[in-house]
C-alpha cells in the first residue's frame, strides 16, 4: 500500500531522529539535509538504507545526490513506492 | 555445495553494492556460515545491509587500525562461531590527499598504507588463533603492477597489499593455510565512487577487456573469492587471480 506524503514525511523524520537526534518536528519538507539539518554523507547513507527498508523502495546511489531537501526524498519515495 | 559447513569472516560489507556483500551472499548460498565486521559509525549501515543477505549474519566490531579491536577479534568472533575456515579482506581507505601523487604528504600516504595494506597482515594475525589447516585468506585488489590515472597512493598501497599477500603465503604455507587475492576490474561501489575521476576507468575498461566488463556487476569477483575460499584451490597460494574481463592480458 502506497503511503501519503504526510505519512512518509513522518516516517522519514523518525529515521532522521534516530540517526541524528534531531527533533522530528524539525524535519520539514523545505529543509536541506546538508545545509539545514547538518547531515553528513555517512549519516545520509544510514538514513537512505533505513528508508529503503522502511518504505520498501530502492534509492540508487546516483539518485541520492538529487535528494537535497527532505521534500525531495519524500517525493522520490512516494513516486517509487509499489 | 562449495563451502558446505565452512565458517567465514567477511570484512568490508558496507552497502549491497559492496563486493564483500556479494561474497557473503554467495558464500551463504554455497553453505557457509558468515560473520561480518564493521566499525564505528558504519556499524549501523552494515547491520542494516546484513539483513538483506539470505541469512542475517552477526556483525562484530573491527577497526583494523585499532590494536584493541585486533586483540579482541578472536574472542568476538568466537561468540558466534567456534573457529574460522576463511577470512575475506575487503578493506581500503585513502584520504583524498593521497589521490594527488605529487602533492600527497606522509600523513595521507601512511594512512592509506596502514588501512589498505598492513591490515591484510594484522587481520590475518588476529584471525590466526581461529584458523587451522586448510584455512584460506582472500583479499581484493586493483592490479597494482601499473600506474593508473587518479589511483595514485592508493595504487602504491595496493602494491604493498599484493606483496603482503605473498609474504603471508610464505609464512602461512607451513601451517597449511593459503593467502590469495582477486584483482577485480572497476566496480561501482561506494569505495570506488569516492575516488575522484573513477569514471575514467569505467570508460576504458568495457572497450578493452576481451570479455567486456560491467561496472555494476560484482558477482564475477565474488565468485572468484568463493572459489579461493573453497577446497578447490588446495595448492594455490600467493596468487593474484584477475577477474577483469581479460583487461590485463591485452595491450590496447
Amino acid at each position: 500500500m502506497a503511503q501519503s506524503e504526510q505519512e512518509i514525511l513522518a516516517g522519514l523524520a523518525e529515521i532522521v531522529n534516530e540517526e541524528t537526534g534531531l527533533e522530528p518536528s524539525e524535519v520539514q519538507s523545505d529543509k536541506s539535509f546538508t545545509d539545514d539539518l547538518d547531515i553528513d554523507s555517512l549519516s545520509m547513507m544510514t538514513i537512505v538504507v533505513n528508508a529503503e527498508e522502511k518504505f520498501g523502495v530502492r534509492i540508487p546511489d546516483d539518485e541520492v545526490k538529487n535528494l537535497s531537501t527532505v521534500g525531495d526524498a519524500v517525493g522520490f519515495i512516494a513516486k517509487n513506492q509499489a | 555445495m562449495l563451502l558446505e559447513g565452512k565458517k567465514l569472516l567477511v570484512t568490508g560489507v558496507l552497502m549491497d553494492s559492496s563486493i564483500a556483500f556479494h561474497v557473503a551472499r554467495l558464500a551463504q548460498e554455497e553453505g557457509a556460515e558468515v560473520v561480518l565486521t564493521s566499525f564505528g559509525r558504519t556499524m549501523k549501515i552494515t547491520t542494516a545491509i546484513a539483513r538483506r543477505l539470505p541469512v542475517a549474519p552477526p556483525v562484530v566490531e573491527l577497526d583494523v587500525t585499532s590494536d584493541d579491536d585486533l586483540a579482541a577479534l578472536a574472542d568476538r568472533v568466537r561468540e558466534h562461531v567456534p573457529h574460522l575456515d576463511g577470512v575475506v579482506h575487503s578493506i581500503g581507505f585513502a584520504p583524498q590527499g593521497a589521490f594527488d601523487f605529487m602533492a600527497a604528504g606522509w600523513d595521507d600516504v601512511s594512512t592509506a598504507l596502514h588501512v589498505s595494506a598492513y591490515s591484510l597482515a594484522s587481520l590475518t594475525k588476529a584471525a590466526m588463533p581461529l584458523m587451522g589447516e586448510g584455512g584460506s585468506v582472500v583479499g581484493l585488489t586493483f592490479d597494482a603492477r601499473y600506474a593508473w590515472p587518479v589511483y595514485d597512493w592508493m595504487g602504491v598501497a595496493k602494491a604493498a597489499f599484493e606483496s603482503t599477500s605473498r609474504y603471508l603465503a610464505r609464512d602461512l604455507g607451513p601451517k597449511g593455510m593459503r593467502c590469495n587475492i582477486v584483482a577485480a576490474g572497476p566496480i561501482r561501489t561506494t569505495a570506488a565512487k569516492s575516488i575522484p575521476g573513477f569514471e575514467r576507468f569505467e570508460e576504458a575498461w568495457g572497450s578493452r577487456a576481451p570479455l567486456g566488463w560491467d561496472v555494476n556487476d560484482a558477482e564475477p569477483a565474488a565468485r572468484a573469492c568463493v572459489a579461493l575460499l573453497s577446497d578447490w584451490f588446495p595448492a594455490t597460494t600467493g596468487e593474484m587471480v584477475h577477474v577483469d574481463g581479460g583487461f590485463h592480458a591485452v595491450g590496447v
